[in-house]
């Protein structure tokens, strides 16, 4: 059975791998395309009508400029990145976790998040000494630090990262406990559960280029980092054992990762809320398409989220002109309803 | 200890205790696999075959006790250093979405550095060993679209890729029909004794089981001993392990396990 010739050209498989390259290089650069239109549409949609937006475009006053390069390109760049962001983090955690329902808020972030932002609100509003300092820290700076908190929670509740069970568990324990917390201190304050909730749906509405510069930043690295250790969540695949046994540190690969996953959606969470399902049907759109190592797996889900975010960004401001839809809910309605065509079709072809 | 002389165990242990939470699985465990032989493990459902390569394979801390590959204790090894040397071949692999090229290339991971792309040689030893394990036809197909003997043999090729001196195996044989049982075992065998790699494999089978060099027998209540075939028949320790008689016949020169069902039960 053994093959008689030892040395045997690659020729025979070479050109299949290379035929799926070409397919996802083309996809690749039709995603970058879609992207720059969609920012180019994004200059044109506002509170003020499109027919008006592509006149003041042609015959710009500094008002309309401060509108289109002040508030309508940031925000669509900072969609764009915050969507690849929450991608990339969806593809890692659905790594990581060997589990195709891990989504990036996991760790607990968002109700970290939420709490952040909870007290934040209220020490803006009953003005106690002791958590006044958090007032001074601002909505996004509590948003990301009550991300972070969490994520340390979830670690220090699962005892570090030897268990992958173990740290899903203590992410739901975490998500509930902090969500609790939350509720508790809103029950008193009716008018501050209010302003929470357009946090809690997600906005871009107040991505500025402080915000896009930070966010690209994030993406950057954490693309590279990802990309760079893929290979071991291809690894992952097959099995723990089977990762384990190619060489590879389990502990040290998944504290990589849980801290990408961490990063990326404790800055996303700091600067537009909790947008769901973006991080949850990147992944799966990407793999519908293609078979993929992760390595190419992590640039379409950082692509399709990047697009998916900025045509919901797109639709918010659109579907109900001249006011605005909150951004995670239209993320979840396109979201939701791929995933139940996805579900559809695996019944029906099951 | 005279350190001019080769190591004449591949991969050993001594007093090995395993357990899973509260349960104890193996007890006191000491045996020494010899260099270039295949050894198969053998004993009834639950007496700690997995259990038993899995800590051979360093996957699982042990309680108690040592194991050493090439007479290095398995915890001074680095992970990378270790995965080019030893190489697992787990009893049931999950379905990846992976192409199957893809997922032998993965054995190729100890060897190159994280952001290298494969070699022209990674690629020549990925095509050899999927062209010697017959799943070269599969290269380009996802792993879940793979049958489980298909699935088998590409994870056959991707525990080859790595080139490793020692490969243990957990029930290879499992999914695959009864001719190609044959080849895989053909396979090991020219492993071990053509290319001089050590394999330890736990396989279900008997009569396929009784083709190795050495036995590893295990009971219900831990290890009954290591021998040749020929050791083990002699003493009767299957018999032992399984609770039961058990028959054997030597039929043109190799051993087969006789199903007794002309014979009424004891």
């Amino acid at each position: 059975m053994l093959a008689a010739g030892g040395s045997v050209s690659a020729s025979q498989i070479a050109p299949i791998a290379k035929a799926t390259t070409t397919r996802f290089g083309r996809w690749l650069l039709v995603g970058c395309g879609v992207s720059v239109i969609l920012v180019l549409i994004g200059l044109l949609i506002g509170t003020t009508g499109i027919a008006r937006s592509l006149t003041e475009l042609r015959h710009p006053d500094s008002e309309a400029l401060t509108i289109f390069w002040q508030i309508r390109l940031p925000r669509s760049l900072g969609a764009w990145c915050a969507g690849a962001l929450l991608g990339l983090a969806g593809c890692v955690a659905q790594g990581v976790f060997r589990n195709p329902l891990a989504e990036p808020y996991l760790l607990g972030t968002a109700s970290g998040a939420a709490l952040g932002v909870a007290l934040c609100l209220l020490s803006f509003d009953s003005g106690v000494f002791s958590i006044a300092w958090l007032g001074a820290l601002g909505v996004t700076g509590a948003a990301c630090l009550g991300a972070a908190g969490a994520i340390v929670l979830t670690l220090a509740l699962s005892r570090g990262v030897v268990q992958t069970a173990s740290l899903l568990l203590a992410g739901v324990v975490v998500a509930f406990l902090l969500s609790a917390i939350t509720s508790l201190l809103l029950l008193t304050k009716p008018d501050i559960w209010l302003s929470m909730q357009s946090f809690l749906l997600g906005s871009t509405a107040l991505i500025g280029w402080f915000a896009v510069l930070l966010l690209s930043a994030v993406l950057g690295v954490s693309l590279m980092v990802a990309l760079a250790l893929a290979k071991g969540l291809d690894a992952l695949t097959l099995g723990e054992d089977t990762a384990q046994s190619l060489g590879l540190s389990l502990p040290m690969l998944r504290l990589a990762f849980l801290g990408i996953v961490a990063v990326t959606t404790a800055t996303v969470v700091g600067q537009c809320g909790v947008i769901g399902f973006v991080g949850l049907v990147a992944p799966h759109l990407v793999r519908q398409l293609f078979e993929l190592d992760h390595r190419r797996l992590l640039l379409g889900s950082a692509l399709s989220g990047g697009i998916l975010l900025q045509a919901a960004d797109l639709l918010s401001r659109w579907l109900l002109q001249p006011s605005e839809l909150p951004v995670g809910a239209v993320t979840a309605c396109l979201g939701g309803s791929y995933l139940i065509v996805l579900l559809w079709r695996r019944n029906r072809d099951a | 200890m005279h350190k001019s002389s080769p190591p004449t165990h591949a991969l050993s242990c001594r007093g090995l205790s395993l357990g899973y939470g509260q349960r104890l699985v193996l007890q006191d465990v000491s045996i020494g696999i010899e260099r270039g032989t295949w050894t198969a493990v053998v004993g009834p459902n639950g007496a700690g075959k997995s259990t038993l390569l899995r800590a051979l394979a360093g996957l699982m801390v042990p309680r108690a006790g040592v194991v050493q590959l090439d007479d290095k204790p398995l915890t001074s090894w680095a992970p990378r250093a270790r995965g080019q040397r030893l190489a697992w071949l787990a009893q049931a692999v999950p379905a990846s979405e992976l192409r199957a090229y893809t997922v032998v290339a993965l054995g190729r991971l100890a060897h190159g550095h994280w952001l290298s792309q494969e070699t022209a040689r990674d690629r020549a030893i990925i095509e050899r060993v999927m062209r010697a394990t017959g799943s070269l036809e599969w290269a380009d197909r996802r792993l879940s679209t793979l049958s489980g003997g298909e699935r088998q043999r590409v994870h056959l090729a991707r525990m080859l890729a790595v080139e490793a001196s020692v490969l243990v195996l957990d029930e290879p044989t499992t999914h695959l029909d009864p001719p190609h049982q044959e080849d895989i075992v053909r396979l090991l065998r020219s492993q071990a004794h053509g290319c001089g790699v050590t394999v330890v494999s736990a396989i279900h089978d008997l009569s396929l089981a009784l083709a190795a060099d050495q036995l590893i027998v295990l009971g219900a209540s831990g290890l009954i001993g290591q021998g040749t075939v020929a050791q083990v028949l002699e003493r009767d320790w299957l018999s032992v392990a399984f609770g039961e008689p058990v028959a054997v016949i030597e039929a043109d020169g190799q051993y087969l396990w006789r199903p007794r069902l002309g014979e009424p039960g004891a």
